[in-house]
């Protein structure tokens, strides 16, 4: 059996153009290293699960299943990040830029004040390393928490997500997450969010075949 | 859970029989009047350097512990305020954070303890009894190391590793717990180490492989071989 090798996506940004919300610093070390381990050890076990397909054995490809999950959920969890951020002087760091989406948005929680206030509560409410999404379901906009790399894969459309592990703010914000959060919303990506609200999951996934 | 042991069947047996303590019961947890409290360290914290710098043990110790602390006393106040309505769907609503924050409180406050500087008390190798089960329950000192370390690598977001003792069958094995998990049930916690990121980002960033090697040069046997012999 062959298998594609995944490699990690290019920054559609320069590492310093999320300052002062996200410094260079993190930005480097968050995607150069942390995102490019994920990206290694998940076709390290993608390769070796292929070798236990191919004999037959089932064992092994069931204590692969772990391996594959958490560094197949970081690179995805990742390379959705970096494309749903944006610097805050470029246009599609404004809500103005989703107008569909904001229309939901208010439908659901009344205000965008009011989404952020939600989105807020659970990023600051997990307990340990995770992610916070807005998804797109059958039923219309939820906020879902997901622990460690636990990537957004049973249907629902990812719109946008922010990486509350420590090393996504500690060297900048230390102990001060929220902080953190409340900064990060200067550099969120309404343009990418829009384009993935009207899409459905698939879309949303493109950039990671593009980067097989 | 996961857990590396040598003997498997002696731990699942002791799961079989395990009973939580309640919190208030660790020995080595601070308390006034009923209040869960910061407590000092017992050397400054500068004092582990150069294997972790002064910066991270204050950060972690009079911010993270603290709101431990703080999370604590608000999710058992919570419950008492519940109880008092016999609310007990509210009370039971405060399990994830009374086992989180009351969890971070008990890890934390072993850690600090079972830390030392280097050389006056951290560092070196266990000896007598403690070193005698090490090596009949892991080889050597070298492979409890390595062991140990493949554990903390091997933790998949926030977590610890422990060496605890089955306290049915007195074995020794090498256990990772989620989060603020704390270990409980029939195993003691002999030795902590904390694998979440703020334990090392500001140092060590990406490199928690480097971090996990140096601790062992702080690490104090005295009080590992307390624990064991209690």
């Amino acid at each position: 059996m062959s298998v594609g090798t995944y490699s990690l996506p290019a920054l559609p940004y320069a590492y310093d153009a999320l300052e002062p919300s996200i410094s260079a610093q993190i930005m480097e070390l968050h995607h150069s290293k942390h995102h490019q381990t994920y990206v290694t050890n998940l076709n390290n076990a993608i390769k070796t699960y292929a070798s236990a397909v191919s004999s037959n054995d089932i064992a092994g490809q069931i204590a692969l299943q772990a391996a594959i999950k958490f560094n197949g959920g970081g690179h995805i969890n990742h390379s959705l990040f970096w494309e749903n951020l944006s610097p805050a002087s470029s246009p599609d760091a404004d809500p103005s830029s989703a107008p569909l989406l904001i229309a939901e948005i208010n439908k659901v929680w009344g205000s965008l004040d009011g989404f952020k206030a939600a989105f807020t509560k659970t990023l600051l409410g997990l307990q340990g390393s995770g992610w916070g999404w807005l998804v797109k379901d059958a039923q219309g906009l939820r906020i879902v928490s997901t622990k460690d790399q636990d990537p957004i894969v049973g249907g629902e459309v990812p719109i946008f997500g922010v990486d509350m592990w420590e090393h996504a703010y500690y060297l900048q914000y230390l102990n001060g997450k929220a902080a953190y959060v409340e900064n990060i919303w200067k550099v969120i990506n309404w343009k990418t969010a829009e384009t993935r609200f009207q899409g459905g999951a698939a879309d949303a996934f493109k950039v990671l075949k593009a980067s097989i | 859970m996961s857990a590396l042991f040598r003997t498997a069947p002696a731990l699942r047996a002791g799961l079989r029989a395990s009973a939580a303590k309640p919190i208030a019961a660790m020995a080595s947890t601070t308390f006034v009047r009923g209040k869960a409290t910061l407590p000092d360290l017992a050397y400054d914290y500068g004092a582990l350097e150069p294997y972790i710098n002064g910066t991270i043990m204050e950060l972690h110790h009079s911010k993270h512990h603290q709101t431990y602390v703080n999370g604590l006393n608000s999710a058992v106040e919570a419950i008492e305020e519940a109880k008092a309505k016999n609310d007990l769907a509210t009370a039971a609503a405060q399990a994830p954070l009374l086992n989180f924050h009351g969890g971070g409180h008990i890890n934390h406050t072993l850690f600090w303890e079972n830390l030392a500087p280097n050389g006056k008390g951290g560092g070196g190798e266990p000896e007598g009894k403690l070193l005698t089960a090490i090596n009949e329950d892991f080889g050597s000192f070298d492979a409890l190391k390595k062991q140990t370390n493949a554990a903390l690598a091997g933790i998949q977001g926030s977590g610890w590793a422990w060496l605890v003792k089955d306290k049915t069958s007195g074995t020794l094995g090498v256990v990772t717990r989620l989060n603020q998990d704390p270990v409980t049930g029939n195993l003691e916690p002999l030795l902590g180490i904390d694998a979440w990121e703020h334990a090392y980002y500001l140092q060590y960033q990406n490199r928690k492989a480097e971090y996990f090697s140096a601790i062992w040069e702080v690490v104090n046997w005295g009080t590992v071989a307390k624990r064991f012999e209690k």
